[in-house]
């Protein structure tokens, strides 16, 4: 008989697979609801951590022994695996980086330097966080050109006619967040980019928060960059992914300079190394991006049908369940959202309320969720934001709502 | 044993009936909620601390080299451990102030509202206040 995608997702079994689940905190069941912030990682990816370390670890791209040989194979495995994961055209088109934050500073830093001038515009919008805003202003500042910010709705929606409005011949990049953190809308981003490749602007996007929950295909959506973090998608800390097409990456200069993406040194003059190497000096995150490849692996196993369906089905009931609170108010109620609820109680604050829950076990984020102008667009200090992987439960969203509602009566 | 480590052993020894947390932070709670700490005019950037957290007001007035201090927080278990920095330390001599080493947080189990980590504007007060201190032995001298 054949084993439907549906059938073979079994949470019970997923939750197993994720020793930090069975793990306490203030003496009570750890009940996880900050995977926006990071992922728990699976065993998987643990053990191949752990495996590479004892058994696999040289430095890559260098050594003619067989160890630094089949480092340099298993990581070179795992771009392909991220190549075929987000459908890039090619691997000199997958760049590894610390993570979304650097991959968007590269872009600002290195096609700001060659593309963006004075009177030129960058253009983002007011969802953004501060690692989508901050690198922009500073090549802004350093270049003479002017960030324009495409404003939000009460929904928070980008308001398109407005970010429309705002694109013209003078804006050399947009810069938007396919997923928002601290609100959880999905955003038209096929849409935007399209507008703007009538007008050759180039569009990158911050997939952070896109990528453990979406499947994203580059070329599908026609993103001239695309990055995101390895630790949000189950994978190891500091290790990140830059997808940029080969025409302008082979454009732009290198970020920082030093061994491997070389290929002749001379006092005089250096020659750069081929892409993807270019634009990865040093001695690279070798066990990152080995666990990031097996996180992959890990994500293709559970399949992102499954996780969707299962987000899905959390998303609606914490909604539904939240509403129910008196005097809660729900931050960001986009007609597309990813499993993110951000939210305040009347007369309570963040702070307060995230205190509580960590005594009861519930892990939840509290404060600006590092987006302090969009904190101000709603006039509000912060949110508390619960934020679903595939790997949590009703159980989990229950724990919450009780929790919650302990803390008010606390509180109030 | 100065007034500040009495002031600290005497919260230690009310905490000490508390059976678990939720008693211990309800406490904090009414404390945060009972008490006007600071005068509105100096509840301003001027006076902010900012964390990213909670806010933290705070103002200090000095009198033959003793400091009093109010603050303010807009996040209540903050104001309640406000209330608290500002029982121990309010009205004391300036260099004690500057010297004092702040056990009880700990003591009380409430730490991790102390920790950089939380940013709160808890661990900035308590800096600027020992600034204070600082600062007001030193123009004495």
């Amino acid at each position: 008989m054949e084993v439907t995608a549906q059938q073979a997702f079994d949470i019970e079994k997923i939750r197993k697979d994720f020793p930090l689940l069975e793990q306490e905190m203030n003496g009570k069941p750890i009940i996880f609801l900050d995977s926006a912030a990071s992922s728990q990682k699976p065993a998987q990816v643990i053990d191949r951590l752990n495996d590479y370390y004892r058994t696999g670890h040289a430095n890559v791209h260098r050594g003619v022994y067989q160890l630094s040989q089949e480092a340099t194979t298993a990581f070179e495995e795992a771009r392909e695996l991220v190549r075929q994961f987000i459908n890039a055209p090619s691997e000199k088109e997958v760049i590894f980086v610390r993570g979304c934050t650097e991959g968007i500073n590269l872009v600002a830093s290195s096609y700001g330097r060659k593309f963006i001038n004075q009177g030129d515009a960058v253009l983002i919008t007011a969802m953004e966080h501060h690692s989508n805003i901050v690198p922009w202003q500073m090549i802004c500042e350093e270049r003479g050109a002017e960030l324009r910010v495409a404003p939000v709705n009460d929904a928070g929606e980008i308001d398109l006619d407005a970010l429309y409005a705002l694109l013209d011949e003078r804006v050399k990049i947009v810069s938007l967040v396919h997923v928002s953190n601290a609100l959880g809308t999905v955003n038209p981003v096929k849409a935007i980019i399209d507008r703007a490749h009538e007008l050759n602007v180039p569009v990158l996007v911050d997939g952070a928060q896109a990528i453990p929950h979406t499947q994203v295909d580059v070329q599908a959506l026609d993103a001239d960059f695309y990055t995101f973090s390895g630790h949000k998608m189950f994978g190891p800390t500091g290790i990140g992914v830059l997808y940029g097409k080969e025409k302008w990456l082979e454009q732009m200069p290198p970020y920082h300079g030093g061994g491997e993406m070389i290929k002749t040194v001379t006092f005089e003059k250096t020659t750069y190394n081929e892409l993807p190497h270019k634009f990865e000096a040093g001695t690279p995150d070798i066990s990152g991006v080995i666990g990031l490849g097996e996180a992959v692996k890990y994500m293709q196993s559970v399949g992102y049908d499954n996780i969707s369906r299962h987000e899905h089905e959390l998303l609606s009931y914490a909604t539904e369940q939240l509403k129910q609170i008196e005097g809660l108010r729900i931050i960001g109620t986009a007609r597309e959202k990813a499993s993110v609820v951000s939210f305040i109680v009347e007369g309570v604050h963040p702070y307060d309320l995230g205190a509580i829950l960590d005594k009861l076990g519930i892990a939840v984020r509290t404060g600006h969720h590092c987006t302090q102008p969009l904190m101000a667009r709603y006039e509000i200090p912060g949110t508390v934001r619960a934020s679903f992987a595939f790997y949590n439960n009703k159980a989990d969203i229950d724990a919450l709502v009780a929790g919650i509602n302990r803390a008010v009566l606390m509180l109030k | 044993m100065n007034q500040i480590n009495s002031i600290q052993d005497e919260i230690i020894d009310e905490f000490a009936f508390f059976g678990d947390w939720m008693e211990k932070y309800e406490y904090i709670i009414d404390l945060g909620k009972s008490l006007p700490l600071i005068e509105e005019q100096y509840k301003n950037e001027e006076h902010l601390i900012k964390g990213c957290q909670s806010q933290v007001w705070l103002h200090a007035d000095e009198s033959e080299g003793k400091v009093d201090f109010t603050a303010d927080s807009d996040a209540v278990i903050t104001k309640g451990i406000i209330a608290l920095l500002v029982r121990v330390l309010s009205g004391q001599k300036a260099d004690e102030i500057a010297q004092a080493d702040l056990y009880f947080i700990d003591k009380i189990g409430l730490k991790e509202h102390l920790s950089p980590t939380r940013s709160n504007g808890l661990v900035s007060m308590v800096k600027q206040m020992k600034m204070y201190g600082l600062a007001i032995n030193a123009k004495s001298q």
